[in-house]
């Protein structure tokens, strides 16, 4: 199989291309309108002004939203600790100091929690079921009187499955919890009302939907009115709850970049559910495959699948002609097995074997079709090197052997 | 729109080559730097190679410089983590001393941890707008967490005797932070020689893009996250890098640095044009006997309203800015300039004119003329007002 | 993660992949590693009258630096007697492919492997 070549991408659940469209958008705001949107005193600024306000305006209509709930931040990561930790010390006093979350969370949400742990709250990580969904049941038991917060998020960045949102926020509105989601993931492949959700902090970044790194929002509900304490403070900017210099050129971009997903994602997903469909079926023709989390209630980009029998690091190098990933790119490197995947209950050889291909909107049929390709090939080799394998195919029943501890 | 523009401690053009180092990260290069594969393997190199490049232009190592989303997060940072880190560490919750003419991103934050036991009190200044030492050492007599003092203040460009400040709080042991942001690029800023233990620093300050920010540390200092999650920047500080804001922010370091003789030389020789012609038209310059930076004047004349002065400059094509544009409340008086003791009256007068390296002696000469102008008209009105 | 190209060569190009008999008298087997930890190495050596391993073999689960290591043993160890096997160090495999630090241990789980192979054929011939 041929080397040398760009490899392909199929990562796009770890970050974007930016669109071209949207790059085009964002470079006159680096060189000529390069104003400060706070400087009042002259055009520059109320240039700047103007962009930012017209691309809160576009963040708002693909989901839902008034503009004026809308605040920017630098990503989802800064999203998920302004609105988890801005929520629960502003309702702490009043509701209580225990959280509710999922074990599965990104950890932008996860770590945030873990730092009210050191605080004093107490938090519920939620264990999903074996497909990834957190049952309404389970959502249910884990409340307390005194549970102030809830984050779920809307899609998963591993395995793609989509939680059931409405269910969860209508559970919350009757218990007086307030409900954050972090939707990161989300924008572009899912359809988002925040009309209608019942959903009170919603987190949102631009370079998972073709726009630019280091921009994302908070969506912050007025009716009801939801607060949050700010946890940067400085000259006021986004009526206080979040100061800083605003980054015209990333803000124009991300709003370019949810102005074209709000228009084409609809028929952008059904291709690249196709595409989806042609690389399971592929993939699938290799014995001893596991599709990891829900194949329903998921989005169309994602397939995360556990090849049995061969190890990930390995595997990773031997398709290193496309790039995916084992685990989350969003955490940091490490030989871990995903997380994510030991809370679905997958045994951790089969969380060490899992690739996660996530499709988007450069990717083509050829892309996949080589993907299928050069998957058998080298799953082959792999297995042919595998001593696992070789007892499995000698019918030993692995899970029975005394390992010596390593 | 204006077309001479002298705001540039606002906000400043990038320059070409920034935007050059930047675009490929806006296009075909746009790995995640956490992705182990060649396009987040080459993300994560462009990134470090920016590391470099900041921490030369402060002279630190590259392991010392945290990118963050600006200055304002990385003062943020430092107020928050530097007093949490104490609080690990178990340290008791002392004050934390800001001077009175910080920006609102350093007071703010320190005001806020009242609400958890600490105690923010401010360190008056002189009216040059220099940190009173008698008053801080007064201050440190109690027991003290953190000094934070600005190298250069955005509005009157006033410089602080940092070292002075540094030998103080040290004999104390007390963590010393400098928001660098206005001096980075417009005078020499070694981080060693100052001698504090963190500083920040932003890029669209420097010819850089909006969007990037650092916060350098001295090994010593024990910081908590103001950001948690996937532990990039060694855990510092969690969240995707903005590839390309760093990219081009590392690029302006660089070019700031090659450029910082000429820089100095022209604006200085601006300045004084500027500030002798003021002085002859009877302004009042603010913290006219400091140490200044060589592109910033702060001034205001009597009877005459800064906004009203600003919108009228602008009309007539310069780009100037009343009180601080960094921040985005106005309408109320600076409170720099009343912390210098500046009357009420004359600090609403107050026009700040931030040179860059492109404007040129002709800009001046025009904005002079336009000044008189105005001012004049202004005076007329003000006069039948009166 | 930066592979050296030796590690790259083994990994493309193992040697000696497979599989002895390891009911064989003069063969001793080991295997070394869980599956729960990522890695799993089976090492079999043959040796002669004479004390001297005529082949040897492995397969490996694990990632490249494990299949590199392993793939490299085999091939020091053709030639050698037991006693030269046994004395090849994790620190020799190490530096033969040049390893980080973080991939140190997979050149341990090799020397393991050895270990547990001369192991298994002494106590076969032992009896
Ligand atoms: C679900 C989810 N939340 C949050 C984040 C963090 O977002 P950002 O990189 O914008 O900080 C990511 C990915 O990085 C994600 O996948
Ligand atoms: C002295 C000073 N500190 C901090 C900041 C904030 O930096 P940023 O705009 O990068 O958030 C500014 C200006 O905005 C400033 O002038
Ligand atoms: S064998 Fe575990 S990382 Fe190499």
């Amino acid at each position: 199989m041929t080397t040398g070549r760009k490899p392909i991408y199929l990562d796009y659940s770890a970050t974007t291309p930016v669109d071209p469209r949207v790059a085009a958008k964002m470079i006159p705001y680096l060189t000529e309108d390069f104003g400060n949107p706070a400087s009042r005193s002259h055009a520059y600024g109320w240039v700047a002004e103007e962009a930012v306000e017209n691309a809160r305006s576009e963040v708002a209509k693909l989901v839902g939203a008034d503009p004026r709930e809308i605040v920017w931040t630098s990503g989802a990561t800064e999203s998920n600790n302004l609105a988890i930790k801005g929520a629960a010390h502003f309702y702490a006093p009043s509701k209580g100091k225990h959280i509710i979350t999922v074990a599965t969370e990104h950890k932008a949400v996860i770590d945030p929690v873990r730092e009210l742990e050191r605080e004093g709250f107490e938090a519920t990580f939620l264990e999903p079921d074996a497909n990834g969904l957190v049952s309404l049941e389970k959502f249910k038991a884990a409340i307390r009187p005194d549970t102030v917060l809830a984050s779920v998020m809307f899609v998963n960045n591993e395995i793609g499955v989509i939680q059931d949102i409405e269910g969860i926020g209508n559970i919350c509105r009757e218990n007086n919890i307030i409900f954050h989601v972090d939707a990161a993931q989300a924008t572009g492949k899912v359809k988002i009302d925040l009309e209608k959700l019942p959903v009170d902090l919603m987190s949102f970044s631009a370079h998972k939907t073709y726009g630019p790194k280091g921009i994302g929002a908070l969506f912050v509900r007025r009716k009801p009115r939801v607060r949050i304490e700010a946890q940067m403070h400085g000259g006021g900017h986004e009526r206080g709850m979040r100061s800083g210099t605003l980054p015209t050129h990333q803000i124009v971009g991300m709003g370019e970049a949810f102005r074209i997903a709000r228009e084409e994602m609809d028929t952008e997903n059904e291709r690249i559910r196709m595409l989806r469909d042609r690389l399971l079926k592929g993939l699938s023709e290799i014995e001893e495959t596991y599709v990891n989390g829900d194949l329903v209630h998921r989005v169309p980009h994602n397939l995360n699948m556990s090849f049995n029998y061969v190890e990930g690091e390995s595997l990773m190098m031997a398709v290193k002609d496309i790039a995916v990933s084992s685990g989350s790119a969003c955490t940091s490197a490490s030989l871990e097995p995903s997380y994510v995947l030991r809370a679905l209950g997958r045994s951790d050889e089969l969380a060490h074997s899992s690739i996660r291909f996530s499709i988007g909107r450069y990717t083509t049929e050829e892309d996949v079709d080589y993907t299928i390709r050069l998957m058998k090939e080298k799953i082959a080799k792999l297995r042919e090197l595998s001593p696992l394998w070789e007892m499995y195919k000698d019918g030993v029943d692995i899970s029975k052997v005394q390992w010596a501890a390593h | 729109m204006a077309n001479v523009y002298f705001d540039h401690n606002s906000t400043t053009a990038i320059k070409s080559e920034v935007l050059n180092a930047m675009l490929p990260f806006m296009q075909s290069q746009h790995g995640n730097p956490t992705s182990r594969h060649v396009f987040g393997r080459n993300a994560r190199d462009a990134v470090e190679t920016a590391r470099a490049q900041v921490a030369q232009a402060v002279g630190v190592q590259a392991s010392q410089v945290v990118f963050t989303s600006g200055g304002t997060e990385a003062n943020n940072f430092a107020v928050h983590g530097i007093t949490a880190g104490l609080v690990r560490n178990g340290f008791e919750k002392g004050q934390i001393l800001t001077s009175a003419i910080e920006h609102p991103c350093v007071s703010k934050p320190a005001q806020a941890l009242q609400a958890n036991g600490w105690q923010a009190k401010s360190i008056p200044v002189d009216e040059n707008c220099r940190a009173k030492m008698d008053a801080l050492e007064a201050l440190l007599h109690a027991p003290s967490s953190l000094v934070s003092v600005m190298m250069a203040n955005n509005e009157t460009g006033a410089l602080q005797d940092l070292p002075q400040i540094v030998a103080l709080a040290r004999a104390k042991k007390v963590t010393v932070h400098t928001d660098a942001v206005q001096a980075l690029g417009k005078v020499a800023v070694d981080f060693n020689e100052l001698g504090v233990n963190a500083m920040t620093i932003s890029s669209h300050k420097i010819g850089g893009p909006q969007g990037a920010g650092a916060l350098v540390l001295d090994k010593r200092v024990d910081i908590e996250p103001l950001l948690y999650g996937g532990g990039q920047e060694l855990g510092l500080r969690s969240g995707t890098e903005n590839v390309a804001a760093i990219v081009g922010f590392g690029a302006a370091c660089e070019l700031a640095m090659q450029n910082l003789q000429k820089y100095r030389q022209k604006t200085t020789a601006l300045q004084a044009k500027l500030d002798a012609a003021l002085r002859a038209m009877g302004a009042n310059v603010f913290a006219e006997d400091a140490n200044r930076l060589p592109n910033t004047t702060f001034f205001a004349f009597e009877h005459i309203e800064g906004e009203t002065l600003v919108t009228a400059l602008d009309k007539a094509g310069f780009a100037v800015a009343s009180g601080s544009a960094c921040s985005s409340n106005s309408g109320e008086p600076s409170h720099v300039l009343l912390a210098m003791g500046v009357a009420e009256d004359i600090a609403r007068g107050a026009v700040r004119v931030s040179f860059g390296s492109t404007n040129t002696a002709q800009e001046v000469d025009g904005f002079l003329i336009a000044l008189q102008q105005e001012v004049a008209r202004l005076k007329q009105y003000s006069a039948i007002a009166a | 993660m930066a592979y050296s190209d030796k590690v790259l060569d083994h990994y493309e190009n193992p040697r000696n992949v497979g599989t002895l008999d390891k009911n064989d008298p003069t063969v001793g087997t080991g295997m070394v590693g869980a599956p729960a930890c990522g890695d799993v190495m089976k090492l079999q050596i043959k040796v002669n009258d004479a004390g001297i391993i005529e082949d040897a073999k492995f397969k490996t689960y694990g990632c490249g630096s494990a299949i590199a290591s392993s793939s490299l043993v085999t091939e020091w160890l053709k030639g050698r007697t037991i006693d030269e096997a046994y004395a090849i160090k994790n620190s020799d495999i190490a530096e033969e492919l040049a390893l980080p630090p973080v991939k140190i241990h997979c050149s341990v789980l090799a020397e393991d492997a050895i270990k547990a192979a001369v192991a298994d054929l002494k106590a076969k011939q032992g009896k």
